[in-house]
C-alpha cells in the first residue's frame, strides 16, 4: 500500500483491519440477500465454498511462510475476498470453478506478491478474470430469474441447488435453467428499438426499473455501500466519479432508444456488477489510488472503461477486466495527484527525494 | 576468458547462466509460442541451430574484424543462418513454419545469439565457440520445451498433439489425452500462462539453487581446532 504523507489534523483510526472487514461482509448482505431472492441459493454456495476455500489456503500459506496463522486469519481479510468473488460468479457455477477461482485469488493475487496490503491487483477480480478468460461457457451461464422460470420447470431449492454445484451428488444430472441478462439482451439486440424490447421481453417488461432482479441487487449493494459510506470505511470519490463517469457515457451514447443503443443510464448503472463494483471493488484502499483527487480520477476511469468493454468488448460485464486495467495504473495517477501539504505553494513531486 | 572448460560451459549454459531462466534473454518467442510441444521443441530447435552454427562462424572471424565494423558484420552472419534455417523449416515443415510464422524471421533479434556472439564467440576458439553456442541453445530450448509441455498440459490436457508437423507422418498417433475429452483451462494457452509458468520455474530454479548453497554451506563449515580467541589488541601484520 502506497501512503501518503498527510499533514494534521490526523483522525485517530477507531477502526482497525478486521473491524473494517467485518464492515464490509455486514455491508454485503442486502446484495447476497436480493441475489438469493431472485436467482435461487447459488450465490450463497458460492459463497460458502469459495470461503471455505480461501480460509483454508490463507492459514496454509500462513503457515508455509511460518507467519502466525490465527493472528492474519482474524483479520477477515480471506474471507471478505472470497465473498466479494463469491457474490461475481454466476450462481450454480460448478464447485470446481469456485474453487480454482478462489485459489487464483489468495494464492496468485494475494501471497505471491507478499499477502494483504502489497498485492497491486484486487485478487477477486483476479480470480474472476482467470475464470472468465479461462471457462467462458460456464463462467457466461448466468441461471434465469426464479420468476422468469418456464411454466411447469420447478424452481430448484437448496438440495437441487447443491446438486447443480456438485454434480456428483445427482444421479440424474438436475440442470439450471439460464437466461440472458439485461446486459447480454442489449448486446446481442438487432433490429429492436428499446421501446419495443423493454416490452416484449419479460426481463424488462416485468421489472420496475432495469431489468427482473438485477435492478434489486443492485440497489442492494447500493445500499450496502451507502452503510459503509455513512460508517467512513471509504470516501465518496471513487464510487461517486465511477457511477457519475457510467452515467455520462451511457447517457452520450443512449442514441435517444434505437435499436443500436447500448442501453439507457439506469440499465447501466443497476445492472451486472456496477454497484458491487463501485462501493466493494474500487474502493479497496490497496489496490486504488490514495490521494482523494487520485481517487476520482481513478473511479471516472474506471467508470470510461466499464462502458467501453460492455458496448464494445465480447465479454458479459466488464468491471472486473477494468478495476483490474486501472489497478495497473493506480501508482501512475497516485504520482501526478500529490495533495499540497499545509504551508506549500504546490504539491511536490512524488520522484522528489529531499525532505 | 582465457581457459574455460568444456564443462564449464555446459554448466553455465544449461544451468547456472542459463538463457531463458537466468539471463531472462528471448523472452518474447518463450513466451509467445510455447502453447505446446511441437511449437516450442520446433522454435527452441531453429534457435539453437542458429546459435550453434553463428557462434562458430563468428569465432572464426573473430580476428579478422576490425572492433569498428564487429556488431554489423556478427549481425549479418546471424541473420545468414536465420534466413537458412527459415528455409529449411520451409521445405521440410511448412506447417510448422506457418504455425511459428513470425517468430522464425525473429530469431535474427534473439538477444541471446548477439550475446552470446560478443560475450563469448568472439574472445574464444572455434571448439569452445561452437560448444557454448550449443549449450545456450540447448537450455533455451530445454526451457521452451519444458513450458510447451506445461501449458499443454493444464491447457489443453493433452501431450505431444500434432508432433506430426515435425516428425512426420509416423508421430500422427503420439498424442496422449489427459484428462479425457473436453478438458481446457484456456489462461494456460493464453498469454498470461506463459507468464505465470515461467515465473514459477524462475522461482523454482532459485529454490533449487539456494537448497544446494545451503547444503555445500553445511558441508564446508570451517572445523577449527585449538585456540578461538580472536586478537583484539595489536598491530595485524
Amino acid at each position: 500500500m502506497a501512503l501518503m504523507k498527510l499533514t494534521s489534523p490526523h483522525a485517530h483510526a477507531a477502526q482497525n483491519t478486521a473491524a473494517v472487514m467485518r464492515l464490509v461482509l455486514l455491508a454485503t448482505l442486502p446484495g447476497l440477500l436480493a441475489l438469493t431472492a431472485f436467482f435461487g441459493w447459488g450465490s450463497l454456495i458460492n459463497i460458502l465454498i469459495a470461503g471455505t476455500v480461501a480460509v483454508g489456503l490463507e492459514a496454509l500459506v500462513m503457515n508455509l511462510r511460518s507467519r502466525p496463522v490465527m493472528f492474519y486469519l482474524s483479520d477477515y481479510s480471506a474471507l471478505v475476498t472470497a465473498v466479494l468473488l463469491g457474490l461475481s460468479l454466476p450462481p450454480l457455477a460448478p464447485w470446481w470453478v469456485v474453487v480454482i477461482g478462489t485459489g487464483f485469488a489468495i494464492l496468485i493475487a494475494k501471497h505471491l506478491y507478499g499477502g494483504l496490503g502489497y498485492n497491486p491487483f484486487n485478487p477477486a477480480m483476479v480470480g474472476y478474470v482467470v475464470l472468465l478468460i479461462s471457462f467462458p461457457v460456464q463462467m457466461t451461464a448466468w441461471p434465469a430469474p426464479l420468476l422468469l422460470y418456464p411454466e411447469g420447470v420447478a424452481t430448484p431449492g437448496f438440495w437441487e441447488s447443491l446438486q447443480v454445484v456438485f454434480p456428483l451428488l445427482s444421479p440424474d444430472n438436475v440442470d439450471a435453467v439460464t437466461a440472458a441478462t439485461p446486459l447480454d439482451t442489449f448486446k446481442h439486440n438487432s433490429g429492436l428499438l428499446v421501446a419495443q424490447l423493454y416490452e416484449k421481453d419479460p426481463l424488462f417488461s416485468r421489472a420496475s426499473l432495469a431489468g427482473l432482479g438485477w435492478e434489486w441487487v443492485n440497489l442492494g449493494f447500493l445500499a450496502g455501500g451507502c452503510f459503509l459510506l455513512v460508517r467512513r470505511v471509504f470516501t465518496w470519490h471513487a464510487p461517486v466519479a465511477m457511477l457519475t463517469s457510467l452515467a455520462l457515457c451511457a447517457a452520450l451514447f443512449y442514441d435517444s432508444g434505437s435499436s443500436a443503443s447500448h442501453g439507457s443510464p439506469l440499465m447501466h448503472l443497476l445492472s451486472g456488477g456496477t454497484m458491487l463494483g463501485a462501493f466493494f471493488i474500487i474502493t479497496d484502499p490497496v489496490t486504488s489510488a490514495t490521494s482523494n483527487r487520485g481517487r476520482l480520477v481513478y473511479g471516472a476511469l474506471i467508470g470510461i472503461l466499464i462502458f467501453i468493454i460492455r458496448s464494445w468488448g465480447s465479454y458479459p460485464d466488464a468491471v472486473a477486466f477494468s478495476v483490474l486495467l486501472m489497478n495497473f495504473a493506480a501508482p501512475l495517477i497516485d504520482n501526478y495527484t500529490l495533495p499540497r501539504t499545509y504551508g506549500h505553494q504546490k504539491p511536490r513531486r512524488a520522484t522528489e527525494k529531499k525532505e | 576468458m582465457a581457459d574455460i572448460s568444456y564443462r564449464e560451459i555446459a554448466h553455465n549454459g544449461l544451468w547456472k547462466n542459463n538463457p531463458a531462466l537466468v539471463q531472462l534473454l528471448g523472452l518474447c518467442p518463450l513466451l509467445a509460442v510455447t502453447g505446446s510441444v511441437v511449437n516450442a521443441l520446433g522454435l527452441g530447435l531453429a534457435t539453437m541451430l542458429v546459435l550453434t552454427a553463428s557462434n562458430t562462424a563468428i569465432s572464426m572471424i573473430r580476428n579478422h574484424v576490425s572492433e569498428a565494423v564487429k556488431i554489423p558484420a556478427f549481425v549479418m552472419i546471424i541473420a545468414s543462418f536465420t534466413t537458412c534455417t527459415e528455409l529449411l523449416m520451409q521445405a521440410f515443415t511448412y506447417e510448422l513454419y506457418t504455425i511459428l510464422g513470425i517468430f522464425i524471421p525473429l530469431i535474427v533479434t534473439n538477444c541471446i545469439i548477439l550475446g552470446r556472439a560478443e560475450a563469448f564467440a568472439c574472445k574464444n576458439k572455434v571448439a569452445a565457440s561452437a560448444l557454448d553456442g550449443f549449450m545456450m541453445g540447448s537450455g533455451f530450448g530445454l526451457v521452451l520445451l519444458l513450458i510447451g509441455t506445461i501449458r499443454e498440459i493444464l491447457g489443453n490436457g493433452t501431450l505431444f498433439a500434432n508432433m506430426h508437423l515435425l516428425f512426420g507422418p509416423m508421430a500422427e498417433h503420439w498424442t496422449l489425452h489427459l484428462f479425457g475429452e473436453g478438458y481446457g483451462f484456456l489462461i494456460a494457452v493464453l498469454p498470461p500462462g506463459a507468464f505465470l509458468v515461467a515465473g514459477m520455474l524462475i522461482a523454482l530454479k532459485n529454490i533449487i539453487d539456494k537448497r544446494i548453497e545451503t547444503r555445500r554451506a553445511a558441508k564446508q563449515a570451517p572445523v577449527t581446532s585449538g585456540s578461538k580467541r580472536v586478537r583484539t589488541t595489536g598491530a595485524i601484520s
